[in-house]
């Protein structure tokens, strides 16, 4: 049986349990995938070491945590030291270049661009990275399609804010292709 | 028509359940990893007429639902360790004065503060035993979201229809994660009224056994008058120490739920037809035991496992046949060994019981797992 692993790693409130909710929304619920999303974080609110995990499989899912990581996002140099050990041979690693610079060596393609500063400055506001990594995870992983995926970003977001992100995950859809071409 | 599905946390589905089963009255103090419950009802309860108190602590929590049950209301609270401590002489007033009521505990890393974001399955003996003096106990531990949407509602028909509180335990990872939810329609699932008074008000006695293990219980505010006490009561409500009364009394509180073992208790069983080593496990653990049992099996070992669903009271029964007939158990549980007692004592030495113990935080990986059932010779 299909199962795939996605794990999304950063800092706290970078909104990367946000991005792997609406990964695993989308597969659940618009791509009619099963899906498990789970998360570990410390206490504080913000900052530490934080990581949301993603489970999509065809059939039913038993353990809800990651066992050989398929692709990974790592948007902090600490999490990217702490969560790429299980990442599977052949599996793919997402990473901002500008804060992830001492890259893991390992069997598996690595695809870098300026995540944060491509939502500062491409998108209009930073706090939109987590979904701009998220269109990049889409585009990269092919597990859900770019249709469905957008549909749970804009189910998930308050209305005000429906362009900003459907610009973001755009965007970043864009890029990782662009990047992984 | 298809039914309405939703992705959804264990927490959130938590508190849908409770108003499918018609709870509307909750109270409660905020506590990681529970919050959700609380977040969804101060939002949902409002709007059917329900009520929602944040309550000044954990105690009072409590005491606000027993309060509001004798009302009439259908109540929930939800905590976590720490807060399950505090509500325990108040759990045990509800037990002795027989008050319907759901308390919802997800299971964090303990004793005390603990580990307050960390997964844990170290609150299974004190529902049972966290409050002092004999009393009966009912325990659920769903494994999935959908699962603990269905047991919320198990439990809420649980509370009336025995007239005592019934716990809900999940620990946190399946609180806190989110898988899709598909609700039932209204109907679909039973939801079983609380047992009225059939005599007038003057004749009504709160503790009448001529009606039974379970008598009925009125609602405040309808006419009927009676009195409630922690103290060992007679038919009336009122206390006394009459020493042969006192005893039935303790005997039949403890009886409704152990009389009726085999309409409360609930469990999976998975591939043990053959099996030679079984897993017993529950919670989120049982979804690692499912991933091991299946690797087992493709190896060639015929492995099993036994899901608790209901973990008190114990299914005792289901767990001593088994010991006659395996080879070994496995009891992987993120605590130092409660589940793993329960065993030993119903296997009767008949099977060894090899445990695996996590209380770092982590889940109990089918590795793990694994590698112990390829132990049981």
């Amino acid at each position: 049986m299909s199962r795939y692993e996605l794990r999304f790693s950063g800092a706290g409130g970078q909104g990367l349990i946000t991005a792997g909710i609406i990964m695993a929304k989308a597969a659940s619920i618009y791509e009619g995938k099963q899906a498990v999303q789970s998360q570990s974080y410390g206490p504080e609110a913000r900052g530490g070491a934080s990581k949301s995990e993603v489970i999509i499989s065809d059939g039913p899912i038993d353990y809800p945590k990651a066992t050989s990581v398929d692709a990974l996002l790592a948007m902090t140099q600490e999490a990217c030291d702490k969560y790429t050990h299980d990442l599977k041979s052949g599996g793919i690693l997402l990473v901002d270049s500008d804060l992830v610079t001492n890259l893991p060596k390992g069997n598996f393609k690595i695809v870098s661009f300026p995540i944060i500063n491509t939502a500062k400055n491409d998108v209009g506001r930073e706090i939109v990275a987590n979904i701009v990594a998220l269109g990049a995870m889409v585009a990269l992983t092919g597990q859900v399609s770019r249709e469905n995926a957008e549909k749970a970003v804009l189910s998930s977001v308050p209305e005000a804010f429906i362009e900003l992100n459907r610009k973001a995950f755009s965007i970043g859809y864009e890029k990782a292709m662009a990047a992984n071409a | 028509m298809s039914k309405k599905v939703a992705f959804l946390q264990g927490n959130e589905a938590a508190a849908h359940g409770a108003l499918y089963a018609g709870c509307n009255f909750f109270a409660g103090y905020p506590i990681t990893p529970s919050t959700e419950v609380s977040e969804v009802l101060s939002a949902e309860l409002p709007k059917i007429g329900g009520k929602f108190m944040q309550m000044e602590d954990e105690i009072a929590a409590m005491a606000a639902i027993l309060g509001a049950s004798l009302t009439g209301a259908k109540v929930l609270t939800s905590t976590s360790g720490p807060g399950l401590s505090l509500k325990q002489e108040l759990i045990g007033y509800g037990c002795i004065a027989e008050i319907p009521c759901v308390v919802y505990n997800v299971m964090r890393g303990g004793p005390s503060t603990g580990m307050p974001t960390g997964p844990s399955q170290s609150d299974v003996m004190c529902a049972k035993w966290g409050t002092h003096g004999d009393h009966p106990a009912i325990c659920l531990v769903p494994a999935s979201v959908q699962e603990t949407y269905e047991e919320i509602i198990r439990a809420f028909n649980l509370s009336e229809k025995y007239r005592t509180p019934v716990m809900v335990m999940p620990d946190e990872i399946v609180a806190h994660m989110r898988e899709r939810v598909v609700f039932p329609e209204q109907g679909e699932i039973g939801v079983v009224p609380r047992k009225s008074p059939t005599v007038p008000p003057e004749q009504y006695k709160p503790y009448d056994t001529s009606f039974g293990d379970v008598p009925p219980l009125a609602a405040f505010g309808s006419g009927y008058k009676f009195h409630v006490t922690g103290l060992n009561k007679a038919a009336d409500g009122f206390p006394t120490t009459k020493a042969s009364l006192v005893q039935a009394e303790e005997e039949r509180q403890v009886r409704k739920v152990d009389a009726n073992v085999d309409d409360i208790v609930t469990f999976e069983e998975y591939m043990l037809d053959d099996a030679e080593v079984v897993v017993v496990a529950y919670g989120s653990t049982s979804r690692s035991a499912r991933y091991a049992v299946n690797v087992a099996r493709e190896q060639g070992i015929k492995a099993g496992m036994f899901r608790i669903k209901t973990f008190w009271p114990f299914p005792d029964k289901q767990i001593k046949a088994l010991a006659g007939k395996v080879k070994g158990f496995v009891i992987p549980e993120m605590n130092l060994g409660m589940c793993s007692l329960e065993i030993e004592r119903c296997a009767q030495g008949k099977a060894p019981v090899l445990g695996i113990f996590r209380v770092d935080g982590e889940p109990i990986n089918p590795d793990q797992i694994l590698d112990k059932i390829k132990e049981v010779k």
